[in-house]
C-alpha cells in the first residue's frame, strides 16, 4: 500500500509539530531538550478502509491458528503412529511427528504473528515521554516514619526487658544451625574409595563381550580387548560404580615395540594392561590405533603412546594412564598382580 | 557492463561472488585431481593360486614384494589370510597410490570378485590368516540385534560413532562411515583390523558377537532403516545438530525480531 492510494481528504493538512518537552537553546543551555521528532501517522490512522484490512489480517491469522489446534487434535487421533511419509527436505519421517509438529507450531506463530500486526497497525503509536520523579520522600513523611518508629521501640521494651531480648537472639541464632545439620546428608565422604578399584592380586581379567576369563593366547598383537574384573555381574548393585573405576583395556605389543622398562616389567608377553578411563576428566578413552599404538580421548583429544608407558603426547590431560601390572595364574588364566598404583582418572586431586 | 557495475555494489553481490568462486575452486580440483585408475588385466576364471601369484606379480608386488615379504612401501602379506585380501582389495582400498595421505581411503575396485579371490587363494598360501567369511557367518538371520548394539557400544562406537556414522581420529587419520559397506567387508575388518584399526579375532570377539553387531548396524543404518526423527543432519550429534541450531534457528529469531520492530508504513503526504 503507498501513500498514492490514499484519498486527498484523508491525508491530515500538515504533519504534527514536534511534541513533548521542548527547550529552547541558548548561551547558557546549547543543548536544550529538542522533544520528540513530530508524529508521523500510519496509513490506518488516517485510512479507515487500510484499518480495516488490518483488522481482517490480524482475525485471519487467530482463524488459522485456530483452524491449526483443530488439525492438531486431528492428526493425533487419525494418523497411525507407526506411519512414516517423505518430506522434502527432511527425508523420511514419523507422520504423525510431522503433522504434530507443524500443526502446533503454526498455531502458535499465528497467534503471536496476529498479535504483533494488531500491536504495528492499529494500536496507537503516539510517542509518549515519562517524566522521572524524584525518588526521596517528601519532609513530613520523613518525619512521621521517624516519629513511628521511635514510639514503637518505646513501647516494645526490648531494652528494659532483657530477658526476652536475650532469649530472642538465642533463638535466631540457632535455628540456622538446622540448615547447618542437612548438610550432612551430602556425605559421608568417599574416604580412600576414589583410591582404590575392584583390582586385588590374584583376580582374573573377564573379557566383556564374552563374559570369560582371558588367556594370554586370545590376546593377538593388534587386538584390542576390554576387560573387567571377575566377579563383577552386570545385574551387581554397584556395577556402574565399580566398573567406572576398573574399566581396563588390553591390547598386546611385540615386546620388542615397549619403550618404556616399568610397562615391560608390568605386562605379560607383550599383553598390556591400562585403565579406560582418561586422566583428564575421566571419559572412556579407547581410540587405538593399533600401528601407532596411540589412544586418543574423543573429549578432548588426549593423546597417549601405549608403547611408552602410556604418556600423554598431545592434549590437556596431566598424567600417563595408570597401568594394571599383569601375570598368569597357574591355570594359565591372566590375572592382575595387585590394584592400580595410582588412582584412575581425573587428575584433579594430587596422586599421593 | 553498466549493469554490472551498477549492480556490484548490491548488499548480495559478495555473496554471489564468493559461491562463484567457491564453485570454480571445487570445479577445477574434480578436473585435475589424480582419478586413481589403474589397469586390471584380463585373466581366465580360474581359481588357483598361480593364476593370483600372477595377479599380485603385476598389480601388488611393487610394495609388498615379490613373494609378499613386505618392503619399505608396505607391510608384509604373510599369514594375513584371505579375508585381508578380501577386504583390502574389495572395498577399493588397495592397490593404493604410491603416496597416500594419512590413511589409504575406500574407492572403486579396480578387480572383478573372481580376481579377487584368486589374490586371496594366493596371499592364504603364504601363512595361514582368518579365511573370508561365509554368508552365514555375517548374515542378519539369528542374531540378536540388542546385545549387537551393546557389543557395538562398547567396542566400535568410540571411533565409528553410536550409529557407525564415523568419526576424526589423530592426524589425519578417521574412521570411515560404516553405512552402506557390505556385511563381509565389516565382519573382515573386525577380524582383521585393517590399517589402524584394531583387530578383534574370535578368540576375544565370538563369530556370533560380529554376527550380532552387524545385525545392529543393518537395523540402525541399514538401507530399510527408517528413522522417525527426520533431518537426521549427518547422524554425528551434538555438533552438527548444534550448528543447524545455531545459524537457522537463531536465524529465524532475528528475522522475526527485525520484524517486530521494523518501521510500519507511514502516510505521508508527497
Amino acid at each position: 500500500m503507498s501513500s498514492q492510494d490514499i484519498p486527498e481528504e484523508n491525508l491530515p493538512a500538515e504533519q504534527d509539530h514536534a511534541h513533548g518537552a521542548v527547550g529552547i537553546a541558548d548561551e547558557e543551555n546549547p543543548f536544550a531538550d529538542p522533544g520528540l521528532p513530530p508524529h508521523e501517522h500510519r496509513i490506518q490512522d488516517v485510512d479507515e478502509r487500510a484499518a480495516r484490512r488490518s483488522e481482517r489480517m490480524v482475525a485471519l491469522l487467530f482463524t488459522v491458528s485456530m483452524l491449526a489446534t483443530i488439525a492438531f487434535i486431528v492428526s493425533y487421533l487419525v494418523i497411525p503412529n507407526d506411519k512414516s511419509i517423505f518430506v522434502f527436505p527432511i527425508g523420511h519421517l514419523s507422520a504423525m511427528n510431522f503433522a504434530l509438529g507443524l500443526t502446533l507450531g503454526v498455531a502458535l506463530f499465528c497467534i503471536g504473528a496476529g498479535a504483533v500486526h494488531w500491536a504495528r497497525t492499529l494500536m496507537s503509536d503516539v510517542e509518549v515521554a515519562d517524566d522521572r520523579h524524584p525518588i526521596e520522600a517528601s519532609p513530613e513523611v520523613r518525619a512521621k516514619v521517624h516519629a513511628d518508629f521511635r514510639e514503637g521501640a518505646k513501647e516494645s521494651a526490648l531494652g528494659r526487658r532483657k530477658l526476652i531480648r536475650n532469649t530472642m537472639f538465642g533463638a535466631l541464632a540457632l535455628v540456622p544451625l538446622s540448615g547447618v545439620m542437612l548438610l550432612g546428608g551430602l556425605g559421608p565422604a568417599p574416604g580412600s574409595k576414589l583410591r582404590h578399584t575392584m583390582w586385588t592380586k590374584g583376580k582374573r581379567l573377564v573379557n566383556m563381550n564374552t563374559n570369560e576369563p582371558l588367556r594370554p593366547e586370545d590376546v593377538a598383537v593388534g587386538s584390542l580387548t576390554f576387560a573387567m574384573p571377575d566377579g563383577l555381574e552386570e545385574h551387581d548393585e554397584d556395577f556402574q560404580t565399580e566398573i567406572a573405576k576398573a574399566a581396563l583395556m588390553i591390547v598386546r605389543l611385540q615386546p620388542g615395540n615397549i619403550k618404556d622398562k616399568r610397562e615391560l616389567d608390568w605386562s605379560h608377553q607383550g599383553i598390556v594392561a591400562f585403565s579406560k578411563i582418561c586422566t583428564h576428566v575421566g571419559c572412556p578413552i579407547s581410540l587405538y590405533e593399533q600401528q601407532t599404538h596411540h589412544v586418543l580421548c574423543p573429549c578432548h583429544q588426549s593423546t597417549f603412546d601405549l608403547s611408552d608407558g602410556a604418556r600423554v603426547i598431545f592434549g590437556p590431560a596431566g598424567h600417563a594412564l595408570p597401568q594394571l601390572r599383569i601375570g598368569v595364574d597357574s591355570e594359565g588364566y591372566l590375572q592382575a598382580l595387585g590394584d592400580f598404583e595410582e588412582p584412575v582418572g581425573p587428575a584433579f586431586w594430587e596422586r599421593g | 557492463m553498466k549493469k554490472l557495475s551498477a549492480r556490484r555494489r548490491h548488499p548480495l553481490a559478495a555473496v554471489v561472488v564468493l559461491l562463484l568462486a567457491l564453485a570454480a575452486t571445487g570445479g577445477l580440483y574434480a578436473a585435475f585431481a589424480p582419478a586413481g585408475k589403474a589397469q586390471a588385466d584380463e585373466t581366465s576364471q580360474s581359481l588357483t593360486i598361480k593364476e593370483g601369484k600372477k595377479l599380485y606379480a603385476v598389480g601388488c608386488a611393487s610394495c609388498h614384494g615379490t613373494g609378499g615379504q613386505g618392503s619399505s612401501d608396505g607391510p608384509s602379506l604373510v599369514g594375513v589370510g584371505a579375508a585381508a585380501v578380501d577386504f583390502q582389495v574389495g572395498t577399493g582400498r588397495m592397490p593404493a597410490a604410491t603416496s597416500q595421505g594419512a590413511q589409504v581411503p575406500s574407492k572403486k575396485t579396480i578387480y572383478t570378485q573372481a580376481q579377487i579371490d584368486q589374490l586371496a587363494a594366493y596371499v592364504a598360501s603364504l601363512g595361514a590368516g582368518p579365511s573370508v567369511p561365509t554368508k552365514q557367518q555375517y548374515g542378519p538371520e539369528g542374531a540378536d540385534i540388542a546385545a549387537g548394539g551393546e557389543l557395538f557400544r562398547t567396542n566400535c562406537a568410540q571411533c565409528h560413532n553410536f550409529t557407525g556414522k564415523g568419526g576424526a581420529l589423530t592426524k589425519g587419520k578417521y574412521a570411515p562411515s560404516l553405512e552402506g559397506v557390505d556385511p563381509k567387508h565389516i565382519y573382515e575388518a573386525m577380524q582383521t583390523g585393517p590399517q589402524n584399526m584394531p583387530s578383534f579375532p574370535d578368540t576375544t570377539m565370538s563369530e556370533k558377537n560380529k554376527k550380532d553387531i552387524i545385525a545392529y548396524l543393518n537395523a540402525v543404518d541399514g538401507s530399510k532403516t527408517e528413522n522417525p526423527g527426520g533431518l537426521e543432519l549427518g547422524g554425528l550429534g551434538p555438533v552438527s545438530e548444534g550448528l543447524f541450531a545455531w545459524i537457522f534457528g537463531l536465524g529465524v529469531l532475528i528475522a522475526v525480531a527485525v520484524w517486530v520492530a521494523a518501521r510500519t508504513a507511514k502516510a505521508k503526504k508527497s
